[in-house]
């Protein structure tokens, strides 16, 4: 009973981020939006086994919380450069302009 | 007679950790909205991060803990100990990482009295109409 209404609650908010991504309006308010909606539905999963008796989930909730962390670097990180493998040649072009 | 004050101390002890359990995981699941509502009605993109760090912290901890008094020592509160212990560490790296990202990308912190970011951007899943035009002109004076 606890669990199930804990769920709705987190599937509230998960809406609410959902509804920043939408409008924005700059990027980072929509990465901002989708990490908080990833933490959440880490939540979500783990109430969720709890909730069903299934408490197994967890683990799926542990791989979405690593998946989550490396996206939204990776988001981060393809919005600055406009590429995920370029931060180290401009590290090294600067090395070679200052030499 | 031993045997069952242990066993009453026991079933006394369980009681409490679930309603503890029970009331840690409501309060959770409070944050965990008002982070949602501070996400939609927050001026802008640093006060937003705010918000939502609430959830991350206090919610998801709370959440966790609860589920953790709930379960008692086992391989579960293992699991959950690991989520809430990942957790700590990945939320405020990527706030740290986002921050710096969007003061990088030319953000400015909202004041006092400023207008919402809603007033000053478009919002919605694109450019306005506005933006749009003033783009398509820019773009053909260059040409």
């Amino acid at each position: 009973m606890i669990y199930a209404a804990v769920t709705l609650a987190l599937l509230v908010a998960m809406a609410m981020a959902l509804g920043r991504a939408w409008i924005g309006p700059t990027i980072y308010d929509r990465i901002l939006a989708l990490n908080s909606f990833g933490t959440e539905t880490v939540l979500v999963i783990a109430v969720i086994g709890f909730l069903f008796g299934r408490p197994e989930f967890l683990d799926i909730a542990i791989l979405y919380a690593l998946v989550n962390f490396i996206g939204t670097i990776a988001a981060l990180k393809f919005f600055k450069f406009g590429d995920l493998g370029r931060g180290l040649e401009y590290e090294e072009d600067d090395e070679e302009g200052a030499a | 007679m031993e045997a069952l004050a242990q066993d009453g101390i026991g079933t006394t002890i369980g009681m409490a950790a679930e309603i503890l359990g029970g009331v840690c995981v409501i309060a959770g699941a409070f944050f965990c909205l008002v982070g949602g509502i501070g996400l939609l009605r927050m001026p802008d993109m640093f006060t937003r991060m705010h918000a939502a760090g609430v959830a991350d912290t206090m919610g998801a901890g709370l959440i966790l803990a609860g589920l953790a008094l709930h379960e008692g020592f086992t391989l579960i509160t293992a699991k959950l100990a690991f989520i809430l212990l990942f957790a700590v560490f990945s939320s405020p790296t990527a706030t740290h990482a986002l921050a710096q990202a969007a003061l990088a990308g030319g953000l400015t912190p909202w004041r006092k009295g400023e207008p919402r970011d809603s007033e000053v951007y478009s919002t919605g899943p694109g450019p306005s109409k506005e933006e749009k035009a003033t783009a398509r002109e820019d773009a053909s004076s260059k040409g």
